[in-house]
């Protein structure tokens, strides 16, 4: 019998698990980039204190609790206020503008986390004068994540970095005016939640969302496979008016995928692209 | 220890810039691997002076790694600040996380060292270099459990010894070594494991 590395088994093992959380529940890791997701597995399996990953898929078929629990642990990704503060002055001088020939300006963060970048975005809208004609759709596959950004309750430690973010992004205010500091947390005043509606989306499983003008997905498509960003790219075109903006982290990239042809660079360095109107289908008015 | 090496992975905190500089330095143009380095660095700075910085000071050409880049031989790939840099599992390319730091760092060592040892077994060289905090020391031990072979720079030659003295006690490393020792193995580790200069195109 040919031998097996242990990497290798493990490789097989994932792959099982995988296919296992996808038929029992319904969750479709199965494109999701191997090395990040590996990292995650080992941590359920070193904190379930169980020997193999076909271990951790007996426990995830059958305990509903535990399901839950490593589902939240599969989607904690830790960002800040204005991150990349480069990006959100571009956004500024750049896209609002355009964004403000709009009658009504939908806005879709996709894979909003804790809601960071939620919150980033309110401030700005209220800045530049248009929040109250916009409304933010905030959607994440992780409730309690989802749960946290619908809060807006942040530990009063990183305010001191959000501060220096929020300087460096071109705003125009004082960020001490957007949040309530009681003990060690901030809270977001409740205005900046007005017109933002929190929901649970899977951009793995779900479909289409409204015609937005401008989508952001910052340092989600890192986490999935060539095939899966594909997919996951073309749903962003579906959901973006002619015209409208698609953001991406400061990593990530268009070039590679099957969309490439339908956008043009608007800010090559920050990642922000527009969607072209198809000039068979739709004629710019 | 294998001489069938296919990746050289690099870890530096506090004075690492000196010292990469100084490992990179010993290169040679056409050398046969890439070099995937992760140097702790504040996320407000940035990284984006670093490869021209290394870029100097080297024959390789130094590139801050993007999601899903393929990995080329004779390469230097930068972990960008504010992401933990990852190797893919079939060693072709490089993948990006915004997980939470781990030793308050992001990038950190650990996660680059332990995803390239799954990815490289036998075929990796690892390298712990000055640096004031314990991180690389679990990724080193892990390249060693899959067989890969684990380097560390002297202590006593580090700006800060502690992350070399931590690796050192976490696992059996098979060379420490001053910085040019160190670069010089890497050059013999990657002038064996290339195709014969014969046969390169330029």
């Amino acid at each position: 019998m040919a031998e097996w590395k242990q990497t290798e088994l493990e490789a097989l093992e994932t792959d099982l698990l995988l296919e296992a959380i996808f038929r029992r529940r319904g969750y479709d890791f199965r494109h999701y980039a191997r090395a990040s997701l590996n990292r995650r597995v080992d941590q359920a399996v070193r904190r379930g204190n169980l020997a193999h990953i076909t271990d951790l898929i007996s426990l995830l078929l059958y305990d509903d609790a535990a399901f839950e629990r490593f589902l939240a642990q599969m989607s904690i990704s830790v960002t800040d206020m204005f991150r990349d503060p480069p990006f959100f002055l571009r956004l500024r001088e750049t896209v609002v503008p355009w964004l403000k020939t709009w009658p009504f300006v939908k806005i879709w963060c996709a894979g909003c986390a804790t809601g960071e970048e939620v919150y980033s975005l309110a401030i700005l809208l209220k800045e530049e004068g248009f929040y109250d004609r916009s409304r933010i759709y905030a959607t994440d596959y992780n409730r309690r994540t989802l749960a946290v950004a619908r809060e807006g309750i942040y530990p009063a430690a990183k305010i001191k970095k959000y501060t220096a973010n929020y300087n460096n992004s071109g705003a125009g205010d004082s960020f001490a005016s957007y949040y309530h500091a009681k003990y060690d947390r901030a809270k977001m005043h409740d205005g900046l939640r007005q017109n933002v509606v929190f929901s649970h989306h899977n951009l793995v499983t779900d479909a289409v969302f409204g015609e937005m003008n401008l989508i952001l997905c910052r340092n989600v498509l890192i986490y999935f496979d060539q095939e899966l960003q594909n997919r996951v790219l073309e749903l962003f075109t579906a959901s973006l008016c002619p015209g409208g903006f698609l953001c991406l982290g400061a990593k990530e990239s268009l070039q590679f995928s099957t969309v490439a042809d339908q956008y043009e660079a608007v800010a090559k360095k920050e990642n922000i692209f527009r969607r072209i109107y198809s000039h068979r289908k739709e004629r710019r008015p | 220890m294998s001489d069938g090496f296919r990746a050289v992975v690099i870890g530096a905190s506090s004075g690492g810039v000196a010292a990469l500089a100084t490992v990179l330095g010993q290169l040679p143009a056409g050398f046969g691997l890439p070099v995937i380095v992760v140097l702790h660095v504040p996320e407000e700075g940035g990284t984006g002076y670093l490869p021209t910085l290394l870029g100097e000071r080297c024959s390789l050409p130094v590139r801050e790694a993007s999601d899903k880049l393929p990995l080329a031989p004779g390469t230097v790939y930068l972990a960008p600040a504010g992401y933990h840099l990852l190797v893919e599992r079939d060693g072709n390319s490089l993948s990006l996380s915004v997980d939470e730091p781990v030793h308050f760092a992001r990038p950190a060592i650990d996660v680059l060292f332990e995803s390239a040892a799954t990815a490289f077994a036998d075929g990796l060289v690892g390298v712990i270099l000055t640096g004031a905090n314990q991180d690389g020391s679990a990724g080193l031990k892990r390249i060693k459990e899959l067989g890969g072979t684990a380097m560390v720079q002297n202590p006593a030659s580090a700006a800060a010894e502690a992350m070399p003295r931590a690796a050192i006690a976490a696992t059996a490393v098979d060379q420490v070594l001053g910085l040019t020792e160190i670069g010089r193995f890497l050059a013999a580790a990657g002038a064996c494991s290339s195709p014969p200069t014969s046969d390169r195109r330029p």
